[in-house]
């Protein structure tokens, strides 16, 4: 609206209520809203709000062992080493997985730039991953890496090695498995990222003197670094979230202990219900740390138009 | 500013070609370039022009030919190390980056000086006039002050040539008009030589000390604004060059420089630019300014042999001083006449033209090639056969 019009006296709008309803984006269509707001209010604001009930519902043992009342716990969560810990070993996976997701991703994406032959065929082989669930990764690692796999059977053939790799059923299977589940949403985001970028500034950069290092860094870094922060957090919350492949190909006793294992346990083997949605909300917390700062990071960035398709 | 430190005496361009795929976007360009010459490259869309100047930038290998400047090879040096400074037709500004920062990132790459960066900033910035504007993002900035970081850009590191790539294409008529003084201002102060693409001829004839004219990849015509003004090379410069009027006739008769021209009901005079003998099929290029609008009282004579035909009024167009009128003959044919005075729509005109502007080409561009009779250029534009 012009600012100009303050200057005249207010005239009162002549339009129908119906017609200035709609100018503000309230008109019919909106009832095609109602299914999707049944579905979030029934299938995630209801249960969340139940669950977020249950943790200050806590077992008479748990408020006899730990105190604080309604608050035991959250007490428990924060005294337990045993539970606690779980925080970090969860870090501990989700935060380097995330990391190398996106950067392996950007010498890839920067690769399948260009136009080439067998481009498709390639940027296929890289998605493809997406289509397989975390427990067919894990089976498929487990056929591939185990003590008795064939990556070690034949690394013990050719005597490269005499004693089969520990690949699997600690640490680094669990990170294997979230790389693998991971690297495609990274990849597909950060092309698209990369493919928003004016390929004209990376030429104005080459005309102005610039060799590939300072074109990336002073250029098309600060341009995708909004990107990275956003991929980072895509794939750090899939990685952290990590529960079949922790079982699966982890040590879920020791090494890959995260806080999903943890939640399940207190619900699966210890019926305490209360407990395990302390720690699924506490779980919902810490992701929320972590966005909040990567976020904040971002703010600091330029973020507007870079120029390209978008 | 000062004049380029580090210029050449000569760049020259030898058979330089560039193919796509089986499909020759550029054939064959051969160019010097003398040091503070301004070169328009002119031709339609498609004509390779573009093509050209990304070679000369480096952004496109050559398949054909080399560069060279006095002597030594360019063309095998990647765009980093050419030293070229270059003005895209989109601006390509970091969007990051203030107008400041934009103007200092090459002399930043380069490790000059903190304290030379800011002082030779501080004058580009103030030879574009951007002074209040220096601390801004390019996305605050309008299209005019955009096109001018861009060139303040290219030209701090004053650089052995300035590349500008249809840089006012994105503009408005007006400022469109104002950008163009500018870059013709900021070449005399910097006396930085310049290859400027273009599509539009008026650009070209207003900026260029020499114009190199393409088509399909090839050179049509190499030449001072005046000699492509007045003399084109062929039917093809010359409806580049404001010729729009091409009547396709067949020669009667040559005389000399002269030939008798007719078919469509005209029979006309015209200079022939080209070898032609009777019975060739010619295109005759004639502007609009000459084709005279013969004032009443001369109607009644015989228009035979007077270089004078008749023609039918329909559409008149008011351009401020003069009219641009649109007239067809008694055949159909279609042309575009200037007048002084407006005359009616559906008013009979006598229209006459003196036979020296009438120029006669050959209709076939690849017969001409062989028998150009143009106007000697300064450089003989040497033509793919």
């Amino acid at each position: 609206m012009s600012t100009g019009a303050n200057t005249l006296p207010r005239r009162r709008s002549s339009a129908s209520l119906r017609h200035r309803l709609a100018e503000r984006g309230i008109d019919s269509q909106l009832w095609m809203l109602v299914p999707a707001v049944i579905f979030a209010l029934a299938l995630f604001i209801y249960p969340f709000i139940y669950g977020v009930g249950l943790t200050v519902q806590p077992l008479p043992g748990m408020q006899k062992q730990w105190g604080g009342g309604i608050f035991a716990n959250y007490i428990a969560f924060f005294k337990d080493p045993f539970v606690f810990d779980s925080v970090w070993i969860t870090m501990r996976l989700a935060i380097p997985a995330a990391l190398i997701n996106v950067l392996v991703s950007i010498p890839i994406a920067f690769k399948l730039r260009g136009k080439f032959r067998g481009k498709r065929f390639l940027s296929t082989l890289l998605v493809l991953p997406i289509t397989l669930g975390t427990v067919l990764t894990a089976q498929g690692l487990l056929i591939f890496a185990g003590r008795q796999g064939w990556l070690n059977r034949i690394l013990m053939d050719t005597g490269i090695i005499h004693e089969p790799l520990q690949l699997v059923n600690n640490y680094v299977g669990v990170m294997f498995s979230l790389v693998i589940s991971g690297f495609p949403f990274a990849y597909l985001l950060i092309s698209s990222y990369l493919s928003g970028i004016d390929p004209s500034l990376e030429a104005a950069a080459r005309t102005l003197g610039a060799n590939w290092r300072q074109r990336f860094a002073r250029v098309t870094l600060p341009l995708l670094a909004p990107g990275l922060a956003t991929t980072f957090i895509l794939t750090f919350v899939l990685a952290f979230s990590v529960f079949p492949s922790a079982r699966l190909v982890g040590d879920p006793g020791d090494a890959t202990r995260v806080m999903a294992l943890m939640a399940y346990r207190a619900f699966g083997e210890q019926q305490n219900y209360s407990m395990a949605s302390t720690i699924a909300v506490m779980m919902g917390v810490a992701e929320l740390v972590i966005i909040a700062v990567v976020l904040l990071g971002r703010s600091f960035l330029y973020k507007g138009s870079t120029g390209g398709k978008g | 500013m000062s004049h380029s430190t580090n210029a050449f005496d000569s760049l020259e361009l030898k058979d330089v070609g560039r193919s796509f795929g089986g499909h020759d976007a550029l054939v064959d360009l051969n160019l010097t370039i003398r040091s503070g010459e301004f070169i328009a490259l002119l031709g339609p869309s498609g004509s390779g022009k573009s093509t050209a100047l990304n070679c000369l930038a480096g952004l496109l290998p050559l398949t054909h030919g080399k560069i060279l400047i006095d002597g030594k090879r360019v063309d095998t040096l990647p765009p980093e190390k050419r030293d070229f400074g270059m003005v895209f037709q989109n601006y390509a500004l970091f969007p990051h980056l203030s107008v400041q920062k934009n103007i200092a990132f090459g002399l930043q790459v380069r490790g000059v000086p903190r304290a030379d960066i800011a002082r030779r900033v501080a004058e580009a910035i103030a030879l574009v006039k951007l002074e209040e504007h220096a601390k801004k993002l390019p996305g605050q900035l309008s299209g005019g002050q955009q096109q001018r970081v861009a060139i303040a850009r290219a030209t701090v590191l004053e650089p052995r040539l300035v590349l500008m790539d249809e840089p006012l294409s994105n503009l408005d008529a007006k400022l469109r008009l104002e950008m163009r003084t500018e870059i013709r201002r900021l070449h005399q102060a910097l006396g930085l030589t310049t290859v400027y693409v273009t599509h539009d001829q008026e650009e070209a004839l207003s900026l260029a000390d020499r114009l190199v004219v393409l088509r399909d990849g090839r050179v049509q015509q190499i030449g001072t604004p005046e000699e492509l003004h007045n003399n084109p090379a062929n039917w093809h410069v010359a409806d580049f060059m404001g010729y729009r009027n091409l009547l396709d006739l067949e020669v009667e008769q040559v005389s000399g420089s002269q030939a008798q021209v007719s078919g469509h009901g005209l029979s006309l005079v015209g200079t022939a630019v080209h070898d032609v003998t009777a019975g060739d099929s010619v295109r005759v290029a004639v502007r609009p300014h000459d084709l005279l609008v013969v004032p009443d009282r001369a109607s009644g004579q015989n228009t035979a042999g007077q270089n004078m035909f008749e023609a039918l009024v329909n559409v008149v167009e008011y351009q401020g001083r003069e009219f641009a009128v649109g007239v067809t003959t008694s055949t159909g044919q279609n042309l575009f006449v200037h007048a002084e005075q407006a005359p009616r729509v559906g008013d009979r005109v006598i229209l006459r033209v003196d036979p020296a502007r009438a120029l006669v080409y050959q209709t076939d561009l690849e017969r001409e090639n062989a028998s150009s009779r143009a106007a000697a250029p300064a450089e003989p534009a040497r033509v793919a056969p």
